[in-house]
């Protein structure tokens, strides 16, 4: 990939699909272990998700805004929306017994799991996720490895 | 890979077969209304084998914690079998592994039914 890309999508559940293809593509080539490809495509996946869905709220006028930047040590993703923010406080536990059973709730979770770095910054013109994987090994990064 | 689900009786326990993805959209609808129509037929010993489950997200998650209160709800007792390490690891760290019954021989988890 080029050091950096940014795609903006419309707010439908293909994008979800799309982002998360995106973040397999970019991981894979950088070179991040299948697992770590898995984590990112997922955290990808989930902040997608709630871009779309809770951000956006499916409306057509509002886009998501998906960026992946690369440093040598470091992937950053951003994924931003344009709805009306979200209240981290307001944010349940999902790991807290009487949160275990409910349907919903484990996104932010499982950005937070699997991403090395995650920060949310809610605003009344939207939310921007940016979560960071850091590169470990010689070959992410898109470099030859030394043996 | 989009999710494919089918239904076979084993002594008198319904097993659904379920490959591909569950995740938010076709997937997960699949799934809540196999498992509705099950439990609306009076099949209310469920296994969900996910051998072939090769990617599942937070609404999968969800979808699966849906399908276990619901048969709970109605008197009846759904299991999870056959787990891919993708999944075993989502339902770990959600600390929903122990909520949920997982089993991991389909004779032995058909005869654990009361």
């Amino acid at each position: 990939m080029e050091q950096s890309v940014s795609y903006t999508l419309d707010s439908t559940l293909d994008t979800v699909d799309h982002a998360e293809q995106k973040a397999t593509r970019i991981a894979t080539e950088l070179g991040f272990a299948e697992d770590e490809v898995m984590q990112i495509s997922m955290a990808v996946r989930e902040g997608a998700v709630n871009a779309v869905l809770h951000g956006n709220a499916y409306a057509p006028d509002k886009k998501v805004i998906l960026a992946f930047e690369h440093t040598p040590d470091n992937l950053v993703i951003t994924i931003r929306d344009q709805g009306k923010g979200i209240n981290l406080s307001e944010i349940p536990n999902p790991l807290a017994p009487e949160n275990l059973l409910k349907t919903s709730g484990r996104g932010i979770f499982l950005m937070r799991s699997f991403m090395d770095e995650v920060e949310i910054r809610p605003s009344q013109t939207g939310t921007e996720v940016k979560m960071i994987k850091h590169v470990h090994g010689a070959t992410a990064g898109g470099k030859e490895g030394s043996q | 890979m989009s999710m494919k689900l089918s239904t076979r009786q084993v002594d008198g326990v319904t097993i659904v077969d379920c490959s591909g993805r569950i995740t938010l959209g076709e997937g997960s609808v699949m799934m809540r209304d196999t498992v509705r129509d099950l439990l609306s037929k009076g099949n209310k010993k469920i296994i969900l084998n996910l051998g072939d489950v090769n990617y599942i997200d937070s609404s999968g998650i969800g979808e699966l914690v849906s399908a276990f209160t619901t048969t709970k709800n109605q008197g009846g007792e759904l299991k999870l079998l056959h787990l891919t390490k993708k999944v075993h690891d989502l339902l770990q760290i959600t600390k929903l592994y122990t909520v949920f019954d997982v089993k991991d021989d389909e004779t032995a988890a058909v005869k654990s039914f009361k």
